[in-house]
């Protein structure tokens, strides 16, 4: 049997880690991207758009992300295209990420005083100037951490990934524990992985959040 | 549909999701108020020593910051290796609870901080002690308070323990990945499991909302 030593299991780990950083970022920018495109639906106010993105975020927010994954990795095989896990892991995250962002932004919207976008509207501005002048500018100071905090939720997210069979942190973890028989140490190293890369974006949530209510 | 006629497997599997939920929802929100209640401050000088404190912190910090996933293989390959060997379902139960445990805290524990200054001196005034202030006077508003968070939770894991079907509980996901294999109609199979998931994350919130209504903080 081939030792492995600790540096063995720390070093491997650490490239996987790499993985779980990109996964996180693809994830994470493009989820940002069609979350927005979702807001800007939601608030565009055309006839029955609205409560077609309202039963978008509710049934990614309804459904576990393992089972989004799966149907991720089956359906676009379905289509006839050829899945690797990259395609599917990154497309199943984004479009759960993008439920969730295009939910935390309406709320930051909807916190915006009704009174500033009828002010914005007699001042003659139209809805693309309201946003941009008016709304966002606002909305987004208030926005930015729960935005950061959801991030640590998609960072953790990813390990799910490792059931389609993406190689990252988690998965790697799993076939390393398999590799040494020392599941207790590889666990405890993947666990501590995960919690130096989440811990520091939590707490800068939570200090964002703290200086905005200094402010108030 | 040749995965709807596997419906003894999925009805399993509901089951065994809902009974894992409504079982780790229990004894989780039970350890959230306790550890709140070490780790609270705001409704008088904490009388929990220093290092239990750290421990609670420690603790709610590690879970919230780490993937449930890993938290679950942890328990069930890493533990035996030191000694505690569980069946699948045990450890699916502990890692639930374990992490309900860690979010629930910290909601119980916002809830707690808002409780009015005036409420714990009238309680003191009435020669309530610490303990019967602490169980009749702040939790039940706090809780009242947090509901709406904690039943968003209580959702978050009833999805999570889809994940509990890697380890082979036979709880709804592990169904579907079955029948999958059974019948090789794997988009179907999760589809139907994806309804089923989404069916039941709406049913669970309608029902927390009225039974906490109703039962938990309507009386007053």
């Amino acid at each position: 049997m081939v030792d492995f030593s600790l540096w063995d299991i720390v070093r491997n780990l650490l490239l996987a880690a790499r993985w779980t950083v990109g996964l996180s970022l693809v994830a994470f920018i493009g989820g940002g991207v069609v979350g927005m495109l979702l807001l800007m639906l939601r608030l565009g106010k055309l006839p029955g758009v609205g409560p077609v993105v309202a039963a978008y975020v509710q049934v990614f927010q309804g459904i576990p992300l393992l089972v989004q994954l799966f149907l991720a990795y089956y359906g676009l095989g379905l289509f006839g295209i050829n899945t690797s896990p990259w395609v599917a892991a990154g497309l199943g995250l984004t479009l759960y990420a993008s439920a969730f962002l295009t939910e935390i932004w309406r709320g930051c919207v909807e916190a915006i005083p009704r009174g500033q976008w009828e002010a914005s509207e007699s001042l003659a501005l139209n809805f693309y100037e309201q946003l941009r002048y008016v709304i966002l500018p606002q909305a987004i100071k208030i926005a930015v951490p729960p935005t950061v905090g959801f991030l640590v939720q998609v960072i953790k997210g990813t390990a799910l990934a490792s059931v389609i069979g993406f190689m990252e942190l988690t998965k790697v973890g799993k076939t390393i524990a398999n590799a040494t028989f020392s599941p207790f140490l590889v666990f405890s190293c993947v666990a501590i992985l995960y919690f130096v890369l989440c811990y520091p974006i939590s707490l800068y949530a939570k200090h964002l959040e703290r200086r905005i209510h200094v402010h108030r | 549909m040749a995965v709807l006629a596997e419906w003894p497997l999925l009805l399993t599997g509901i089951a065994w999701t809902l009974a894992l939920t409504a079982a780790a929802v229990v004894v989780g929100t039970l350890l959230g108020i306790g550890c709140a209640w070490v780790r609270g401050r705001g409704f008088g000088a904490t009388l929990a020593p220093a290092w239990l404190q750290g421990l609670v912190g420690a603790y709610v910090e590690l879970i919230r910051n780490t993937p449930f996933i890993v938290q679950l293989f942890f328990i069930f390959f890493g533990l035996p290796a030191a000694g505690f060997r569980l069946s699948a379902e045990t450890a699916s139960f502990i890692a639930m609870v374990v992490n309900l445990g860690a979010y629930a805290t910290e909601i119980i524990r916002a809830g707690l901080e808002a409780t009015p200054k005036g409420q714990m001196e009238a309680a003191h005034s009435l020669a309530l002690t610490r303990s019967q202030t602490f169980v009749w006077v702040v939790l039940p508003p706090a809780l009242k308070k947090v509901w709406p968070s904690l039943v968003s939770q209580i959702i978050i894991v009833m999805l999570g323990s889809s994940v509990c079907g890697q380890i082979s509980t036979q709880e709804l996901s592990y169904a579907a990945d079955l029948i999958q294999t059974r019948t090789f109609r794997s988009f179907e199979s999760f589809i139907v499991a994806g309804a089923i998931y989404l069916l039941l994350s709406i049913a669970l919130r309608q029902f927390l909302n009225w039974a906490g209504a109703k039962f938990l903080f309507g009386r007053r």
